[in-house]
Order: C-alpha cells, then structure tokens, then sequence
C-alpha cells in the first residue's frame, strides 16, 4: 500500500508547497502504515530531489522525458496514473494549483477513484474517508466523505506545515509509457515576468483597492512591497479600470492566497473580495469609510487616508 | 466550428450561506441564482468568437432540475444558439460530468468554468475532458481563432504561454478570457424564449463523494483600531504582537 505525491518543480527547484505535500502524505502514512512515493516530472538535480526525504518520502520516481514539458494536461495525467498503478498507490495527493486542478480530476476518472479538492487539513478519518474543504469560497467548510479503493485529493496551500525528519528514499528513473498521440498542445511562446515575487508564494501581500484613486498612485506600494519582500495585489476595481494588471487581482474571481499577512489599502472589502483573501492569517486594512465591510474581517485598522498612511507606514518599517 | 459551453446554475456570489437539516444541506430559501461568473465569461467569449464568424454555434448544457431552466434561458438570451438540460440534481463532479459526457460529443471546443463559485470543486471539466478522451488545457485565459486554428493564452506561476492545441479540445478558463460579462439585451431576452432547450433524461451515474457536514466560520475577534496619526504604532503591533513583520 502507498502514497503517491505528484508534485511539480519550477525551473528544476521544488517550493515549499512541494514540501508541505510530502509531508502531509508522510503524516497519513504514519496512520496507516503506507509508504511515501513521489513523482517528479521534468529535469531535476539529485541533491534537490534528495529534499523530498527530509520530508518522509520513501521513493521517487523521476521522468527526464522532454515532451512533458509543454505541461499536456491529458499526457501528464497518464504518467501520474502509471505511477499510481506501479505504485499500487490508495491515496493520490496532488496541489491545489493550476496544474494540481488540471491534472486530478482526469486522474480520478481513470482510477476510477473518488476525488476531493482544496483539502485543507488531514483527514478527519480514514475509514470511512473525510476530508475538510471550504466552499461556497470560503464563507463555509464543508466535511466531505469520499469513496473508492483509490481515493484523489487536492491539498490547499499553507494548509500544512512541512515537517522535516530523518529520512532516506531511493530515486528511480520511471518510463510512464505515454504515447506521442497523448501530447496535443504545442507552446508557441512564454513570457514570464522575473524578479518580482509571484503572489502565491508571498509570506506578505500589499493590496490596493478603488481608494489608491488612480493608476498613478501606487509608487508608496509598491516601495512597501519591495521593502517586505511582499507579492503585490488589487481589487477588482482596480484590474477593471486597468490601474494594474488581472493577474494581481485577488478575490473570487481573481486569485485566491492564503498569506501570513494581508495589508489592504483602499479597499471596501466586497463579500467577493473577502473571498479570495479571508484565509489570510493576519489582515490589516486602512480605509478612510469606518463602516467599509473590511474592518469586521480584518485583525487591525486604521481609519484614514491612504496618500497619508502609506509614506509612514514605509517609514516605520524602514526604522524596524 | 461548433462550441459548447458548460453552465453551472449557482447562488448569487452576495448571498448569505446558511443550512438547514442539522447543517447536512445548503439552504436554498430565498436564494436567487445566476450563472457561474466563469461560465458566463466563457459564454461571452464564446458569443465574441461567434460575432468576429470564427466559431457557427454556440450550445449551453447544464445539469440540474426544472429549477435551473431560467439559467440556461438567461445564457440563451446573451447569444447561445440552443441549450441542454440533463434532468437530475446531480449530488457531485463526477456525477455531473458522467451526464455531460453523453451530450458533450461533436464539439471543436467545450468551454468550462475553473471552478463552480458554490463547492469550489475545480474538477468537473478535467474529468469530461478524460471522460470524452480529448485534451484539455487548464487556466485558460485568452482564446482565438485563426485561419481554423485555435489558440490559447495560458497563465503559469509568474507569467503566460501562448499554446496551438488541436481540436476537439476542452478549455477550463478564469479571469481574463473576456473582459466583463454580457448583459442580455431586451431583443435577446426576447428571442430566447424560442430558442430550443432540449431536456435529456440522466444515465445511471455514479457519485463518489458526499457531503457529511457544513460549518460556518468561527466569528472573528474585534478589529484593534490604531490612530491615522500613529501608524509607527500599528506597524509595531505587526512586529511584536502578530509577529507578521
């Protein structure tokens, strides 16, 4: 019996999510008395991969093979089965990301396993299975029961802690037998923005809302962002008007983070809005309406202006 | 080239969450619907794609009770050319799209939601998509179509791809692949009431999850309000007492 772990690595590195997988498998397999195995698909070198055992895997399964690398939902999914099936895996655990969200649900329907998504903490119970989740995004959690021999899940991120530990694993190249018919999409450009920090990995985000007033006022933010080593985000209205780009919208429709610290500026806090960001451990917000709805989920508060805030705000961290 | 478009018939996003039954079900006294804020981008797109004569038809398929039939009228009345209807409360993803897979063949390009903005499931295109044996493509952002070949705009950590994929294929889009949604004009309204909505009896499917349980969110402690004119005072809060900086 084991614990499959599909977990991606960006630019050969794996993240701290990476970890928090493994993990998390490892825990369950203290329970139940399973093995950890992990696969890893793309270039990797061994000294990072070895990383994997501080985190409790008993195996990795590497494919080097070049084709996955236009990340091809459907082919991916197939070499995730075949390591499940070698494995003779019962638990599947994969992230709740963009590719976690793209490749589990095609993965349950050909283990013919059951599938919970966003999981956000170790299951209640293994026999039967439950799992914790938020839904309806956020404003509830729902206890979820899930059947099958095999059963698929999503992990939240920043959902567990990784714990290290004293641990070996042996690393096996792994031939998922995918077939050229499987790979149907063709990358025909990247662009990737470098040098700023992506805001699903902040520790911090500074967000700005309809109260920055114009595209033209987000110098002070963006200093505070630099200074905190902080992801930078807005509010719908922002993306909208195109003040900033649809990629830092956070919210229900946007992107949905989970940081140790949200510091929101200008920002009414809309029950969507709340949505994407109300996981957040810490939540600061400044806004000149003392009624604005983000105060009542927010755990610290200034009434005031933005424009006035902001400098000092950069100024006391600066003398921290 | 023929889309079809996949409508979840969902809580308004401003309603308030309740349950009833011993917190085992949603309450849904009250509760006004809508289409899924993702679907009815890709439904935008999808009238787009068909204004600029790139696609010829556009089809909406649900699955869902009598109830969810002004859904699939509003989705008529933005521009789709006909709708289906799967006549089943369906109880999860996979069960959805076991009654989807039935109606979902003969498409260039299904169009799903990322996710339902009710269970935040996040899995009902992929596994069509594997149900049907095409390809698909997650976090799909932009979508054009030239010379009768289609391309993608994909976002990936920290950047996009621009993708060339091969028909039939299934797109699970968000934010991006149309600017704002449409609102349906009188003239639409008008034409969807005759519109065709063909309703189809359910297969046999099975479910393989079920809900045990709801709970609300604990309710959060007073916000600590600190001075306009003592910010040095918050951020020092942050440092000593949250530990957050």
């Amino acid at each position: 019996m084991s614990i499959l772990v599909y977990t991606e690595n960006w630019d050969g590195k794996f993240k701290k999510f990476s970890f928090e997988l493994v993990s998390y498998a490892a825990a369950v397999a203290k329970e139940t008395g399973a093995s950890v195995t992990v696969i890893s698909i793309g270039k990797v070198a061994q000294e990072e991969l070895q990383k994997l055992s501080l985190y409790g895997a008993d195996k990795v399964l590497t494919v080097e093979d070049e084709r996955f690398k236009s990340l091809d939902n459907k082919a991916m999914s197939k070499a995730v089965v075949a390591a499940a099936e070698a494995e003779k895996a019962t638990l599947v655990v994969l992230a709740h990301n963009n590719l976690g969200k793209a490749l589990a649900p095609r993965v349950s329907v050909r283990l013919k396993a059951g599938l919970e998504t966003g999981v956000m903490a170790l299951p209640l119970s293994m026999n039967p299975f439950i799992v914790k989740k938020k839904v309806f995004t956020g404003k509830a959690f729902a206890k979820v029961k899930v059947e099958g021999e095999i059963k698929v899940i999503t992990l939240a991120q920043n959902s567990f802690e990784p714990v290290e530990m004293n641990h070996t694993e042996t690393i096996e190249a792994f031939d998922p037998q995918v077939s050229d018919s499987d790979f149907t999409v063709v990358v025909k450009e990247t662009n990737k923005v470098t040098g700023k920090v992506l805001l699903t990995d902040a520790e911090i985000v500074v967000s700005g809302g309809r109260g920055m007033k114009s595209a033209d006022n987000w110098g002070g933010l963006e200093e505070l962002a630099d200074l905190l080593g902080a992801g930078m985000a807005c509010s719908r209205p922002v993306s909208d008007e195109g003040w900033r780009s649809h990629s830092e919208h956070v919210g229900q429709t946007g992107k949905i983070i989970a940081p140790n610290l949200y510091l929101a500026f200008g920002i009414s806090g809309a029950i969507q809005h709340l949505g994407g960001v109300s996981s957040s451990k810490v939540i600061v917000a400044v806004n000149k309406d003392p009624e604005a709805p983000i105060f009542e989920a927010a755990d610290y508060g200034i009434v005031g202006d933005v424009n006035v805030v902001i400098p000092q705000f950069v100024q006391a961290v600066k003398e921290l | 080239m023929k889309i079809l478009v996949l409508i979840s018939n969902v809580p308004d996003t401003t309603t308030k969450i309740r349950f009833k039954a011993d917190n085992t079900a949603f309450d849904d006294a009250g509760v006004q619907w809508i289409i899924n804020p993702w679907d009815e981008l890709a439904l935008t797109r999808a009238v787009e794609l068909k204004e600029a004569g790139s696609i010829t038809h556009i089809t909406v398929a649900n699955v869902g009770t009598p109830a969810t039939e002004p859904t699939l009228r509003k989705a008529l009345a933005v521009g789709a050319d006909d709708a289906i209807r799967v006549n089943v409360a369906a109880k999860d993803a996979f069960e959805v799209a076991s009654q989807l897979a039935q109606v979902a063949e003969g498409y260039d390009l299904i169009l799903a939601g990322i996710e339902a903005s009710d269970y935040n499931g996040s899995a009902v295109g992929g596994m069509l998509a594997e149900l049907l044996d095409i390809s698909s493509v997650s976090a799909v952002s932009g979508i054009t179509i030239a010379d009768g070949k289609v391309l993608f705009n994909r976002e990936i950590d920290g950047g996009s791809q621009k993708l060339e994929v091969t028909t039939p294929v299934l797109a699970v889009v968000q934010k991006g692949i149309a600017k704002e949604p449409r609102i349906p004009a009188m003239r639409g309204i008008m034409m969807a009431r005759s519109k065709p909505l063909k309703v189809i009896d359910p297969s046999t499917a099975e479910e393989r999850t079920a809900f045990v349980k709801f709970e609300l969110p604990p309710k959060k402690a007073a916000c600590k309000m600190v001075a306009e004119d003592n910010v040095k005072e918050l951020v020092r809060l942050l440092h000593e007492e949250a530990k957050a900086l």
